[in-house]
């Protein structure tokens, strides 16, 4: 069983996860970014066949999760498909396992830039961007945050180079302070962006707080602000 | 060898370097050619070599010869250098001889006119063999010979060879056959012994305890150049060559006029380093490997080797720069670079002497350049599964191919080849009625040919000063750790860091600020375990020292006194704490490959022993593995049933696989490394070939690329009886030192490049938790 590290934003208590996604237990809602969907087929018809796991494989741990956690909703913070037609191209085995997350949780589905158009065909409502309380719900994260809210956000895939006794490594990880929450991608076949490209250092203008995942728990440890 | 030209027999000439192969080559052509006196314009003699350099240069003198003969025969190159006109006018009025390369060979190969261009092939000359047999790029080249000689059937081939090891591998590979016996075989008589000696410090310079710069060496280096015409100096890599190049200028109060080359430098400035050395006006020239192949560069007078000779049959080849004159010794000094490789040293200078030539025979080709040559096969025209497995199996590195293995890349080839049948729609390959196989579009051959060749190199980026002059490449890697303001040496000359843009580095001349070092990913070398062997038993007996220098005496005299010598029956193991890290030393000497294998255990067993590694890395002699928590009980973790450990996950992890995977996914054409218009966005567009290694092993098990993985693993490992016999034979018989601080003996595999680092094990794990727990105090502290 893996341990989810706590954290309080704009009041609200939010339970981080070792898995990559947040938990708030208030509104019984799993929250994740970034899944890409169908990113191994995006581009078959130019001869890049990748192997065809990663859709499969995103959607049975986000659905073991699912299953642990019993959320009454999922909301998916965009860039869930990895491009416009990636809903079309799901197999008839990954559909039933979307239909199926249907049936046991409420899915809101935040457009992304690589998924601007919603799929018609899929369970779920989509939106732009969602607000509940003071929790502010966006893919992109802005510099625009009102005073009493916080912001959660995804497509930056955040992961951290840190080394530690001379031995360097690099996870994935949340990335946070006290008016927002950067997740991790979610998806299979995603890559990362190190925390210190200024894409993601200059969203903070204090220090940033990182979460980095680990096997069974998350490792909390900070990094200084930015030298401007 | 024109007799048997003119008898259409294909022939492998074997001499030392200097022989003046290459013109024996290139001789039954040239008077076929002189019979005619309107040759038609059609390709007669394709040659094909190693390196771009050679094979201009070749056509360069090849031209000379005509214009002198007032022969009417036409000569072009063909390589990644060629222009598009050149193209052109090649296409509309073909050379008699066209010089090339494998990759570029394999290019002409994949276009639809192939079958026209080679129709009137007499000759294919393959030049430098012994570079290229046992190799991807020579995988490559043998496959393309295969075709050849389907679209060319009375094909003579020529191969021209070194002294090597195993020549009778080296004729199967160059038969059309794959069968040594189809060879004429010609091994011209070797020359005169060449004088090798060891190169010390002088008394200005010092002999470090480890390392392999060799810098301590440079007043004596500079003595013996400004002693003869012109000295190659020879370096292990391209990061001591700038180093090296750097500490000579600032010594050279004569300015001798010395030079530098490896490949890393803009093609001019190594073209103009050529030149200079042909035209006699450098006394020196340091090198990479980029000289070791090749026709003379000059009246080379002798060679000076700077750190350790990593092979003998390297070496000798090396050595065959100095003096092409067959009669006269070739004359080599080794500067060994550190204390420990005075040791090295000597042990290839006796190797030398008894002519004791190192190195493993090829290995068989590899499924991942099968398949990029079926795929230039289908976009040459359509293909039929059968009459290609003949052809490919005609090839020597793939004569043992098994149906199962074709079939299978053919599969991967065609649509992926997964268990899982997601998406049958988009294919690369179909098949028509007659099963023949077909490439699907003008689009996917546009890009696979740019794609085509078996070098996979650390991505390098050009570093170019701010008005656009372009200085070279640096690795990708090394770049990214560059922050506006460092500086750091390449082509001899100090560069200030500016900024990165896209796939350009921006620089300034530099500062009086101390230099960083580029490094550059492929200087990985190993030591052939015949040289292990020979300084293990130097190591032994210590009355065999005083032939050593007194420095490397008392090193030795140093391990005695503060941790031991390994002995002849013994396992030596050392533990001690070094950079808040725990080590574990074990001085086996079985060589490489074996203590990468040994490594993967032991990590394994530290692990289930709970001290948390988080790396080890081996040399030839040694091996040393590094925890979070000391190690304690040796002799458990060496206990003889390591063997019953999982070996087979612990390799499949470890990030030696990873690397090779990431190899054969670009190769074989899994990811791509170049696609038209997508440069800016490479990094976005990369899957990380580890992402991809790691959903196959878990969803796809058996999938071809998994199966070329582990075979060509196998080659950087080693058969496990050699460990199994050294268990055996160390039982009870370990001695365990632990030690307050590193040991003398040990600080060589301290320095050791190619560490491998243990990722997402229980060392992370305990490092993360060691981080977090100190959040959390510095948390309430506050």
């Amino acid at each position: 069983m893996t341990t989810p590290t706590p954290h309080t934003l704009a009041g609200e208590t939010l339970l981080l996860l070792p898995e990559g996604a947040i938990v708030h237990p208030a509104s019984k809602t799993l929250i994740v970014a970034d899944l890409h969907l169908e990113k191994s087929s995006s581009r078959r018809d130019a001869g890049l066949l990748l192997p065809p796991y990663d859709t499969g494989i995103t959607l049975d741990r986000l659905t073991a999760l699912a299953t642990s956690w019993r959320p009454e909703r999922i909301i998916a913070l965009g860039d869930s498909f990895h491009d416009n037609t990636a809903s079309e191209r799901l197999s008839p085995a990954d559909r039933a396992r979307l239909t199926l997350l249907g049936q046991h949780a409420a899915l809101l589905w935040l457009t992304g830039n690589h998924d601007p158009i919603p799929p018609a065909d899929l369970p779920g409502i989509w939106k732009a961007e969602h607000q509940e309380g003071t929790l502010l719900f966006r893919h992109i994260p802005t510099n625009t945050i009102p005073p009493g809210t916080a912001e959660l956000a995804g497509h930056l895939h955040p992961k951290a180079r840190i080394t530690l006794r001379g031995h360097t490594l690099t996870r994935p990880c949340f990335v946070m302070d006290e008016t927002r929450v950067l997740l991790p991608a979610f998806g299979t076949y995603t890559g990362g962006l190190d925390v210190q490209n200024p894409a993601i250092s200059q969203l903070f203008t204090g220090p940033m707080q990182l979460c980095l995942l680990g096997k069974n728990r998350l490792s909390r440890i900070s990094l200084p602000a930015r030298v401007a | 060898m024109i007799a048997a030209a003119q008898r259409k027999e294909s022939t492998l000439l074997i001499a030392p370097t200097g022989g003046g192969k290459t013109l024996a080559g290139f001789l039954p052509t040239l008077i076929d050619l002189a019979e005619n006196p309107a040759p038609p314009p059609e390709i007669h003699t394709l040659y094909v070599s190693p390196l771009k350099a050679l094979s201009t240069n070749i056509a360069q003198s090849l031209s000379r010869t005509v214009a002198e003969m007032e022969l009417p025969i036409r000569i072009g190159t063909r390589t990644g250098d060629t222009s598009a006109t050149q193209r052109k006018h090649q296409k509309k009025n073909p050379p008699h001889f066209l010089l090339t390369t494998p990759e570029s060979l394999s290019l002409l190969l994949s276009y639809p006119n192939a079958a026209e261009t080679f129709a009137s092939l007499r000759a294919l000359i393959i030049d430098e063999v012994h570079a290229l047999a046992g190799t991807r790029r020579g995988d490559q080249l043998a496959l393309c010979a295969s075709r050849l000689n389907t679209l060319a059937p009375s094909l003579r081939r020529s191969g021209l060879s070194a002294t090597v090891t195993h020549p009778d591998a080296i004729a199967a590979w160059i038969s059309p056959t794959g069968d040594a016996a189809d060879i004429r075989r010609i091994t011209a008589r070797g020359g005169a012994e060449p004088d090798v000696s060891l190169l010390l410090p002088d008394r200005n310079g010092y002999l470090p305890w480890s390392g392999h710069m060799g810098l301590g060496t440079t007043t004596a280096i500079l003595t013996e150049i400004a002693r003869t015409k012109l000295t190659i100096v020879f370096v292990n890599s391209r990061a001591q060559a700038e180093l090296l190049f750097q500490e000579l200028w600032k010594h050279n109060t004569d300015t001798l006029p010395i030079g530098l080359h490896h490949g890393s430098l803009g093609t001019e400035q190594r073209q103009r380093v050529e030149q200079a050395m042909a035209e006699g006006q450098l006394r020196a020239v340091v090198a990479t490997s980029s000289l070791d192949l090749g026709i003379d560069w000059g009246d080379v007078e002798q060679i000076i080797q700077v750190g350790a000779p990593r092979e003998v049959t390297r070496l000798v080849q090396r050595i065959g720069r100095a003096n092409h004159r067959m009669n006269e010794p070739s004359r080599a000094l080794l500067a060994p670079a550190s204390r420990f490789e005075v040791l090295e040293c000597e042990a290839a200078r006796e190797a030398v002497a008894a002519h004791d030539l190192d190195g493993p025979p090829p290995r068989p080709g590899t499924l991942d350049v099968l398949a990029q040559h079926i795929m230039a096969t289908a976009c040459n025209g359509p293909f039929l599964p059968d009459a290609l497995c003949n052809e490919v199996r005609n090839a020597a590195p793939y004569h043992a191919l098994s149906r199962k293995d074709f079939d299978d890349v053919v599969s991967f080839v065609e649509d992926g080849g997964y268990a899982l049948k997601a998406y049958d729609r988009h294919r690369r390959l179909f098949r028509d009625s007659l099963g023949q196989l077909w490439a699907r579009n003008e689009q996917i051959m546009k890009q696979f040919r740019m794609n085509i060749g078996t070098i996979v190199d650390t991505p390098m980026l050009r570093v170019k000063t701010r008005r656009g002059k372009q200085i070279g490449e640096i690795d990708e890697y090394f770049a990214s750790t560059l922050v506006p303001g460092d500086t750091f040496l390449l082509a001899g000359e100090l560069f200030q860091f500016i900024s990165m843009q896209d796939t350009t580095v921006q620089v300034a001349k530099g500062s009086a600020k101390e230099p960083r070092i580029p490094v550059y990913g492929g200087n990985r070398l190993s030591i052939s375990t015949g040289l292990a062997a020979r300084v293990r038993a130097m190591l032994h007996n210590p009355d065999a020292w005083h032939t050593l220098p007194q420095s490397v005496q008392n090193w030795l005299d140093m391990q005695r006194r503060r941790s031991r010598l390994p002995g002849p029956d013994n396992l030596l193991v050392e533990t001690f704490p070094h950079r808040n890290r725990w080590y574990l030393v074990a001085y086996c000497f079985e060589g490489r490959n074996a203590h990468q294998t040994l490594g993967m255990l032991l990590t394994k067993r530290l692990e289930h022993a709970g001290t948390g590694p988080l790396g080890f890395v081996a040399n030839d002699y040694m091996l040393a593995c590094w925890s979070v928590r000391e190690p304690t009980d040796i002799n458990t973790l060496f206990d003889e049933n390591m063997l019953g450990d999982d070996l087979t996950d612990r390799i499949a992890n470890s990030a030696m696989l990873r690397r090779t995977f990431r190899d054969v996914a670009i190769i074989s054409g899994l990811i791509e490394r170049n696609h038209p218009g997508r440069e800016k966005s490479r990094r976005q567009m990369t899957i990380s070939s580890d992402l991809l290694y790691d959903v196959l092993r878990k969803h796809d098990p058996d999938h071809v690329l998994l199966r070329a993985t582990r075979a060509e693993a196998a080659h950087g490992l080693t058969d496990l009886d050699r460990i199994t016999a050294m268990l055996k034979r160390i039982k009870g018989q370990i001695d365990h030192v632990r030690l307050p601080r590193i040991s003398p003996l040990s600080v060589p595999v301290m320095l050791e490049q190619g560490r491998e680092k243990i990722k997402g094990g229980e060392g992370e794990e305990q490092l993360l938790a060691e981080a977090d727990a100190l959040f959390t105090e510095a948390e309430s502290g506050s």
